[in-house]
């Protein structure tokens, strides 16, 4: 055989092996789908919902729109959703918002002062928040759970059952953010702040008005990575939100599951519709949160 | 704006602030919580320091991120180290002026006096109502409360008084009194000369007494109905029977628990109580089984894909990059349960297609072994995207030269990864496996929603499941057992500290060289 032709079968046989790879890989993914649009929440028949067995019973009930099923009698009965799946939806994107929107407030100036100043403790701060930090934090939440318990009897719009209080919680984890900016900083060059402070700027105007406007993608992307990292967030809310009205969906989907309540297209619809504008925003920024990832080396 | 307007407002800003913070310590204080009161004081006074004085200008911009560093990070593990010596949990919950003063507020119903009561309806929303008492034998003289909600009860005792006025209206008949009963029980009234009531019956209200006379010296009680003492066991956290007495043997414990140090007694518990024991070195071993696996699994994946899609002659390498990114893209919450779902014994769809073909249904979340397979399974899917993403950009950095002086001596490409590339990716790939093993042994999000730890171990003394690992075993102890043991607990978490500090120790000094 000739070298080009076993070439050829080589790659042949790559591909063979990636798209078989890709449909083990995407299965899961087609299959909630496909489950989403299935008629009843119990794998009986068909895979695949075509004819009779397609149906949107599902999409409407997590939509909160009234459908039409058979009662247990057998006669067709009106069915509302009593799952507030698209609050669920607007308390997972307020909370992860909000927190994102303030991790960024404070680790930016953390990282103002530790990439810009010279001061005592320097370099002890940085590197202890940076070992600090890898300790799950579902292990102190007795200590999390306490701490919200004792902010809610002096100020009960914080403290627990709420979702001031949960952001609150997620406010410490801001370490890993800090370095990230911290790095980009050390990769402007000071000399632009300093002849705008030689111009009569100060400190502060230095860095709002100069500095802040040129590291706008360093926090696109903490933005992001916090937004998909605390919308994701499990442990801390399902202790943390106690009522189902209060509920994240990280918290609610998984109530669907319940072994005496198994309601598995509901729990399509709503992986379907939660999923994939998360999984969009994260395609939509991959190349920034890639490089963002590889890179968080430290370096100092 | 001129800069003295800017110097005013900030100025006006720092101080609301410190004024809201002064008062909230004040208020703190004044509902039972000096300690804390006075690190708030603390805080509002750095920060005025900080946000006031021209020394200390780099802390301003430190200040707001390292407070929040601080009391929710550094504070909760403090907590955790120190419950960790406590008896904290479910039967030991109040601290001990809490049990005080329930044996303070504890009463019994004394004689036979009995005042017999008229409920008034006032309407309003919610409703409130007038409650009229006559002393028994005498219905001239009528006491009454003013206007009171009883929807929910008021907590603190409802005052009455002989002028108080009594509405015109007739009080309710007793079947409409009947409905009100569970919420008159709850509240208690309280006489012109400081005697306590609390309803007795359909049509009377009896007078209550404290049960237990304060000892402040050694904060003993004393049961003025038997004579039995009570004194607190601070070994134990609980108030035991000091002598022999009717209801009770001598050290006999009674009422609720309360919290105390209890020393390195759960540190040794994990190493001598057997039913504690045992199944804590199986949750350790499992936890490293399944923390390697993970990484050994979605590494080989990983890194096969990455090197084949190196492969420069090889056409649509990017779209399958994206694709094969996918499972890294969508939340971890909602893979995990899709694979739940498609897991499940019965109405999966994977023992679907398995009992179609081969005509067998694997019991998944039954069987032990096949849990744990399962567990690897699902993580080496929600992981090898990441490998495959760093091993990418690992080998872009490798240069393409090393190949061809290999490529002339005609060896083939599994000789060429192993004994040239695999050497040199080494360095850089290592810290990233430990960060990754440190990432699976604390996976807590997978094995909580895919398999909750179970099935259960037979002859734990707490929750323990066969997939438990450390973290999940430590939430479950803490939040969905009965019993609850804080204390146990946060032993566990602060010994996985540990473990992770030396991790993290071991990685930095292992970058540096």
């Amino acid at each position: 055989m000739k070298a080009s032709t076993i070439r050829r079968l080589k790659l042949t046989l790559a591909h063979v092996f990636l798209v078989g790879f890709l449909v083990l890989t995407l299965t899961p993914f087609l299959m909630i789908i496909a489950i989403s649009f299935r008629r009843g929440d119990l794998a009986i028949g068909a895979l695949v919902p075509v004819g009779d067995n397609f149906s949107l019973e599902h999409w409407k009930y997590v939509l909160g729109i009234p459908y039409e099923a058979p009662g247990a009698d057998g006669q067709p009965r009106i069915i509302r959703a009593t799952t507030p799946v698209l609050l669920w939806f607007w308390n997972s994107l307020k909370v992860a918002t909000v927190a994102s929107a303030c991790i960024i407030l404070l680790s930016g100036t953390a990282a103002y002062a530790f990439a810009r100043m010279r001061f005592a403790l320097r370099g002890l701060l940085l590197k202890s928040l940076l070992v600090l930090q890898v300790f799950p934090m579902v292990l102190a939440l007795v200590a999390l759970y306490a701490l919200l318990q004792l902010i809610g009897d002096f100020l009960p719009p914080f403290g627990l059952n709420t979702h001031p209080g949960l952001i609150l919680t997620y406010l410490g984890g801001i370490a890993i953010y800090i370095w990230m900016i911290k790095g980009y900083f050390d990769t402007i060059p000071v000399s632009i702040e300093e002849s705008a402070k030689i111009d009569g700027a100060t400190h502060f105007q230095a860095f709002v008005r100069i500095l802040l406007p040129m590291s706008a993608p360093i926090f696109a992307v903490v933005f992001i990575l916090s937004f998909i990292s605390h919308i994701s967030e499990y442990p801390i809310a399902s202790v943390v939100l106690q009522t189902e009205r209060q509920w994240t969906l990280a918290v609610g989907a998984q109530s669907f599951l319940y072994e005496q309540n198994y309601l598995w297209g509901k729990f399509a619809a709503t992986a379907v519709l939660s999923g994939l504008p998360i999984t969009a925003l994260f395609l939509a920024c991959q190349r920034f949160l890639i490089s963002g990832l590889t890179s968080g080396g430290v370096k100092e | 704006m001129p800069p003295a307007a800017v110097r005013i407002l900030y100025h006006t800003i720092v101080a609301g602030l410190v004024v809201a913070a002064l008062f909230l310590s004040a208020r703190l204080y004044l509902g039972g919580e000096p300690l804390v009161g006075a690190g708030v004081l603390l805080v509002a006074g750095l920060a005025a320091v900080t946000y006031l004085r021209a020394k200390a200008y780099t802390w301003r911009y430190l200040f707001p991120g390292l407070l929040g560093f601080a009391v929710f990070v550094l504070f909760p593990l403090g907590y955790t180290v120190y419950v960790s010596f406590t008896n904290y949990s479910s039967a030991n919950l109040l601290r001990f002026p809490q049990v005080v003063r329930y044996f303070e507020t504890e009463t019994y119903l004394a004689g036979d006096t009995r005042y017999s009561f008229a409920l008034h309806r006032v309407g309003g929303e919610p409703a409130t109502y007038v409650i009229a008492l006559s002393p028994p034998g005498d219905e001239s003289i009528r006491y009454a409360t003013t206007p009171v909600a009883l929807d929910p009860p008021p907590a603190e005792p409802v005052p009455v008084a002989a002028d108080n006025p009594v509405p015109d209206s007739p009080p309710l008949a007793l079947r409409e009194v009947i409905p009100l009963r569970g919420l008159l029980q709850a509240l208690s009234l309280e006489l012109p000369d400081e005697t306590l009531l609390t309803n007795t019956g359909l049509r009377e209200f009896g007078p209550r007494l404290p049960l237990w006379r304060h000892n402040p010296e050694d904060d003993s009680f004393t049961n003025v109905q038997n004579g039995a003492r009570i004194v607190p066991d601070h070994s134990i956290g609980r108030f035991v029977h000091a002598t022999d007495s009717e209801i009770a043997a001598a050290g006999t414990p009674y009422g609720p628990g309360f919290r105390t140090f209890i020393g390195i007694s759960n540190y040794t518990r994990v190493f001598t109580d057997k039913g504690i024991q045992g199944p804590f070195i199986r949750i350790f071993i499992w936890t490293i089984v399944f923390a390697l696996g993970s990484v050994a699994l979605s590494l080989a994946v990983g890194m096969t894909l990455a090197v084949l899609l190196e492969w420069k002659q090889l056409h649509g390498r990017k779209l399958y990059r994206t694709l094969l990114v996918l499972p890294y893209a969508v939340p971890a919450f909602i893979s995990i349960l899709i694979f739940k779902g498609l897991f499940n014994q019965n109405f999966g769809e994977i023992n679907l297609l398995l009992n179609a073909l081969f005509g067998i249904r694997p019991e998944w979340f039954a069987d032990p072994l096949l849990a744990k397979v399962m567990i690897l399974i699902v993580n080496t899917w929600l992981g090898f995207p990441y490998m495959m993403i760093v091993c990418t950009g690992i080998l872009q950095s490798v240069p393409d030269t090393i190949y061809e002086a290999s490529a002339i001596d005609g060896s083939n490409a599994l000789h060429d990864f192993f004994k040239l590339t695999l050497p040199l990716i080494w360095q850089p790939l290592f810290p990233l496996l430990v960060a990754s093993f440190a990432f699976n042994f604390n996976n807590f999000l997978l094995i909580y929603l895919l398999t909750g730890g179970g099935p259960d171990m037979v002859g734990a003394a707490t929750v323990a499941g066969q997939t438990d690992i450390l973290v999940s075993y430590t939430f479950r102890i803490a939040f969905r057992d009965t019993a609850q043991n804080f204390g146990y607990a946060s032993a566990i978490a602060t010994i996985i500290f540990v473990i992770v500090a030396l991790l993290a120790w071991w990685n930095l000094k292992h970058q540096k060289t």
